[in-house]
């Protein structure tokens, strides 16, 4: 379940001979449970792609897939992680996650079950009863996160969710992600401009080329990671000082360089 | 920070001074003659008047019983207008066909004044409650529909996403996110609403209606009875405030509560 297909997606943005062209031929196969980010320059439409896996737009041309079948409408088969978290102001943290299975009529005593064990996951326990406005930027991404895996959706897109933080709880932010990815892979769709954050978190890194937007090269990360036990390393400046991450991180760096100047230029 | 304290002081001075001024001139006027007591009647003359009609019946009732039927016929034509308005203005603004049909209609209705109604209120529904009612409901309506559509169009598009993509209902749509990420913008319509629906209905009770603070300002006019005229109009400005300082009080416990500034 889970599985994630581009094919030949295009976006023009606008009226249809006159707007302006976001995406061009974009192919990217994502297989089931498997982590890709995608990287590329500002503008160049990568959450773009993420919002048409989620169904809050649609395409102008070829066809998005998930599970095989063509997106039409969000869904909470596919749960999205929003830069700006996104949460309902008006609802405690266990409202908050609890709301789409509410929207499921999961039963009453399930529904407590799976919402206390992701509380419990996201060390966010002795904050169910908190106001999002009353938690800092990292804690309130902790419930978007848990109000997105409480469903156990197929697919988890993530739009720059680590984007507002700072540094630090971002470092702690994407510790997380992998502890959780281990505890229960599923499928991510990852957008950042971070590099780093792109090779430490993904399988796979796609790198995008400036507007229109098309998937210009895809890395593997997996294998190597699986090579050198990136996972063996509890901490991620321990993997970020490793040859094998810097050779990645490098070489994704000068592909997107390539693209940066050719903007500039 | 350190200036508010001196900015409210000064704010209460000149309220104050305001006042002061306002209730000078009010008794100066009659009492040296330069107006006539029977045109206007002094403020002693009026606040003794108001605590007379406390006990004494004046047209049918006392005044606090006059105060309370139009309270009563308030708050119904009132809640009237927010139960039917606020779903109304929530639907338009969810789904677009709702607001192109309904749109027009209201658009053009809205700007016939309450007043207006009152020989429809009183043919259709008689000078008993149902009148007023009506006269009531149509000055109240047209804020509350206003304010729940404009809070529904204006919600933060990623909040209504981020439901969309937890699977939600167009059903739950409206009453677990529209509905409360409006509330700041209807319960200032409330605001609104509970404004033009007092003084409405009193315009009403004017006409349509045998008992009331509206109908005992007719009877006493009828009488050259000034000061209960005014004690009529003491009554609705006092009613008036009240209305409007519980609804701020809620607009600004909820504000609190979302953690915006009050």
């Amino acid at each position: 379940m889970g599985a994630i297909r581009f094919d030949n997606v295009g976006k023009v943005f606008g009226r249809a001979n006159s707007g302006f062209a976001a995406l061009e031929a974009v192919d990217l196969d994502i297989r089931e449970r498997e982590f890709v980010a995608i990287v590329g320059p500002s503008g160049c439409g990568k959450t773009t792609c993420l919002r048409m896996v989620a169904g809050f737009e649609s395409v102008s041309s070829g066809r998005v897939l998930v599970n095989d079948r063509v997106v039409k409408a969000p869904g909470s088969d596919r749960a999205v992680v929003f830069q700006q978290f996104a949460l309902f102001p008006w609802k405690t943290v266990r409202q908050n996650i609890e709301f789409g299975l509410r929207n499921k009529r999961t039963p009453r005593d399930e529904r407590n079950e799976l919402v206390d064990d992701v509380l419990k996951l996201m060390t966010l326990e002795s904050h169910r009863d908190a106001y999002p406005h009353q938690l800092s930027g990292g804690m309130q991404q902790r419930v978007a996160i848990a109000r997105a895996y409480v469903l156990d959706p197929d697919v988890l897109l993530m739009d720059e969710p680590f984007g507002a933080l700072d540094a630090q709880t971002r470092v702690v932010m994407q510790e997380e992600l992998v502890r959780l990815a281990r505890i229960n892979p599923r499928t991510v769709l990852f957008i950042t401009h971070a590099v780093e954050e792109a090779v430490y978190l993904a399988d796979r890194v796609a790198i995008m080329s400036r507007r229109p937007g098309t998937i210009k090269e895809v890395i593997d990360v997996k294998t190597v990671r699986t090579s050198e036990d990136w996972d063996g390393f509890e901490k991620i400046e321990d993997v970020m000082d490793l040859e094998s991450f810097v050779h990645l991180r490098t070489r994704i760096w000068k592909s997107l360089r390539e693209e940066k100047v050719a903007v500039d230029g | 920070m350190e200036e508010r304290p001196l900015y409210l002081t000064s704010t209460l001075l000149y309220g104050f001074a305001g006042l002061v001024v306002f209730f000078g001139v009010w008794f100066v006027l009659p009492t040296t003659g330069l107006v006539p007591v029977q045109f206007l009647p002094s403020p002693i003359t009026v606040a003794e008047r108001v605590a007379t009609l406390t006990t004494n019946r004046f047209a049918g009732a006392t005044l606090p019983a006059h105060i309370a039927y139009s309270f009563t016929r308030f708050i119904s034509g009132f809640a009237l207008a927010a139960l039917i308005g606020i779903p109304l203005g929530l639907l338009m603004g969810w789904f677009r066909i709702v607001d192109e049909i309904a749109g027009p209609i209201f658009d053009g209705l809205r700007f016939i004044a309450p007043i207006a109604w009152v020989p429809f209120a009183a043919l259709w529904f008689g000078t008993g409650i149902g009148g007023p009612i009506m006269i009531i409901f149509a000055g109240a309506f047209p804020p509350c529909v206003i304010n729940a559509y404009r809070g529904a169009r204006q919600v933060d598009p990623r909040l209504i996403e981020a439901a969309e993509m937890l699977g939600t209902s167009d059903m739950r749509m409206m009453t677990n996110i529209l509905l409360p990420a409006s509330v700041p913008s209807i319960v200032a319509g409330l605001r609104v609403a509970a404004g033009l629906g007092w003084q409405s209905l009193v315009g009403a009770e004017l006409i349509v209606a045998s008992t009331g603070v509206g109908f005992m300002m007719v009877q006493a006019q009828a009488n050259v009875a000034t000061s209960t005229v005014m004690s009529g109009m003491v009554a609705i400005g006092i009613v008036g405030l009240l209305i409007d300082i519980i609804l701020r009080w809620g607009e600004a416990a909820i504000r609190r509560r979302r953690g915006l500034n009050a």
